[in-house]
């Protein structure tokens, strides 16, 4: 026994050293932008980043919030595409995944493959451009930030596997006691759902909140600009910073390194302050998905 | 446990039919109706955002004229192919979308593996709490914060990096300029988003093995390794399986974020930082070329389909269960 506990912890010494220098390895490049964030730009400009705070000071965050409405602005439609996006997606996927969960379905085999088939081939991304912007016209929409997200195949799998844990015996009784099919959906297969619909509201929401990617391709009248797609457009050009500035003939020197990466902070800000409540549900989600059957 | 569970749902379900069968029609059409209703907005939802576009195909073969319309412009046969297929520019992206993804694929699922074996053994449960928290981090940053770190890392004058090399008494790296050293950033940058999330994942399998194997194992004589080859690899072998084909079958799609923040779309990296993805983004909005950047996207979604057919087919005729479909 006191072998055994001595070999172990032997063993540990060498894991724990592992693991915590690669946990360390995730960690500390956010601990840096948020340092830079803290510093003063010119012991910045004179000696470089650093992981500690060189001359800590708040005044990149005072500068970011006094200058950039369009900050504010694109708090706003990230919160507002994440709330809307993450609400709709939830409700037609589990729309979509409940029929095909059910064994009496009729052709359940055929609906299954149209969903499953666009996980294997897809049209690529121009004739996919061109639908959106020359016949959709959702161009500088801002619906454009969600509807092209709702219903993926991968999350109508997912959804599908939690509800055939469900019992059937469970809506053959209620059937049998005179219930429609909306009915049971509603009022007794959504409630045993429920924490699965909060893992599929989380993924979605994470997704909304972090994309980019419809914003850079569709989205180019600034005001409509999402939170991420204004740090990318921060990031690939400083103009962008002191085009806030300019607009509000702020005199102070424009303190470019530090502003950017306190916007950077801003951004995830939520994401960190949420993480304990997103990890725990994500771990779920994640290996429901993975692990299924 | 589970194909217990599965076998007991099918039994159901064939109760279901034979009543079905006894139950007036109208009911179960009504039903039926319900379900359909259901699903519409799905349905029309896939209809419109996936499929419509697979017949967009198309334009790879036409001279696109936006005033003629997809139908309308004027055909073009492969020209668009020829086009780019002449070009030294399709091998590099070629090349480069599958050498990362192959590393991608491997180093993480082999890192993966290793870490949960390792994060499964720890004892103290704060310590490991600890270390997943910080693994699993990164996945829920977005590829844009990714690009500010490495900004603050990579930078030349200010970087983090070029600090560390000069108090050692090398000389400063122009990152953006060197794209050889891009080989290795990209690849750790992945490890960095992708690692704790593949982790999770291979931790949840680990809790489903029953101890009594270990137990086993361990009256046996049989150590620490000895048991992880010998009880939790195979063990694991279904979800690393599935995982691998996941990702094998998206071999030929680079994850667009990635190459188009880091490298921060610097000209003088394109030779190793080019992907089949950057590039066609590139053709649609900074060329405009509609035709030719449609050829390369039907290129990509013909030998990506093929790949994942194909190797689901060589895993379903070694074993049928590990297959996805």
């Amino acid at each position: 026994m006191i072998k055994k506990s001595s070999n172990i912890f032997s063993g540990q010494i060498i894991s724990n050293i592992i693991l915590a220098v690669f946990s360390l390895f995730c960690i500390l490049p956010l601990v840096l932008v948020f340092s830079i964030s803290l510093s003063d730009e010119r012991s910045i400009a004179s000696s470089g980043y650093s992981l500690i705070p060189e001359n800590f000071t708040w005044f990149a965050y005072e500068y970011v919030m006094n200058s950039a409405d369009s900050l504010f602005r694109a708090y706003g439609v990230t919160i507002f595409v994440t709330v809307v996006g993450t609400v709709l997606s939830v409700i037609v996927t589990a729309l979509l995944s409940y029929p095909l969960s059910r064994s009496e379905l009729r052709f359940r085999r055929p609906v299954l493959f149209y969903v499953f088939f666009t996980m294997l081939f897809n049209g690529g991304l121009v004739p996919w451009y061109i639908l959106i912007t020359q016949y959709l016209h959702m161009k500088d929409q801002i619906f454009v930030l969600i509807v092209p997200y709702l219903v993926s195949a991968w999350n109508v799998l997912l959804m599908r596997n939690f509800f055939r844990t469900i019992p059937e015996s469970i809506m053959e009784s209620a059937r049998i006691d005179g219930a429609g099919e909306w009915r049971i959906f509603f009022k007794i297969v959504s409630p045993l759902s429920l924490p699965s619909f909060a893992t599929i509201a989380l993924l979605n929401s994470i997704a909304y909140w972090n994309d980019w990617w419809l914003g850079l391709l569709f989205i180019e009248n600034r005001n409509l600009f999402p939170l991420q797609l204004l740090l990318q457009s921060v990031l690939s050009n400083l103009d962008a910073l002191a085009a806030f500035s300019a607009a509000r003939n702020i005199v102070v020197e424009l303190p470019g390194e530090t502003a950017r990466m306190a916007l950077c902070i801003l951004a995830i800000g939520p994401i960190i302050i949420a993480y304990p409540f997103l990890q725990r549900y994500f771990v779920k989600g994640l290996s429901v998905g993975a692990v299924k059957e | 446990m589970n194909k217990g569970s599965r076998v007991e749902v099918s039994s159901h379900s064939r109760i279901g039919k034979k009543i079905k069968s006894v139950l007036p029609s109208r009911n179960e059409w009504k039903s039926q109706r319900a379900f359909y209703t259901m699903m519409i907005p799905g349905i029309v939802l896939l209809f419109v955002f996936n499929y419509i576009p697979m017949f967009g195909v198309i334009l790879a073969f036409k001279d696109f004229n936006l005033s003629k319309g997809i139908l309308g412009s004027d055909w073009a046969g492969f020209k668009n192919f020829e086009f780019f297929f002449s070009s030294q520019d399709a091998v590099r992206i070629t090349f480069n979308t599958i050498y990362y993804n192959g590393i991608f694929i491997v180093s993480g699922l082999l890192i993966a593996i290793i870490f949960s074996l390792l994060l499964n053994d720890i004892k103290n449960r704060h310590l490991s709490g600890f270390y997943k928290s910080a693994m699993f981090l990164p996945f829920l940053m977005s590829w844009v914060v990714a690009g500010y770190i490495s900004y603050a890392l990579f930078n030349v004058d200010l970087g983090i990096i070029n600090q560390f090399l000069n108090a050692l008494g090398f000389n400063s790296v122009n990152w953006y300029s060197d794209a050889e050293k891009w080989r290795y950033i990209l690849p750790i940058a992945n490890l960095w988003k992708t690692v704790g999330y593949l982790s999770v994942i291979f931790i949840a399998g680990l809790a489903g093995i029953d101890h009594s194997y270990y137990e086993a194992a361990e009256m046996e004589g049989a150590g620490k390794i000895r048991q992880a080859l010998s009880i939790s690899i195979p063990m694991l072998t279904p979800i690393i399986v599935t995982l691998f084909l996941l990702q094998l079958g998206k071999i030929f799609y680079a994850d667009f974020g990635l190459f188009y923040n880091l490298p921060r779309e610097s000209g003088l990296l394109f030779s190793t930082t080019d992907v089949i993805d950057t590039y066609v983004f590139r053709a649609l909005r900074t060329m405009g070329d509609i035709g030719m950047s449609s050829a390369i996207g039907l290129y990509q979604s013909v030998v990506g389909f093929t790949l994942v057919v194909l190797s689901n087919w060589i895993v379903r005729k070694f074993n049928n269960e590990n297959a996805l479909f």
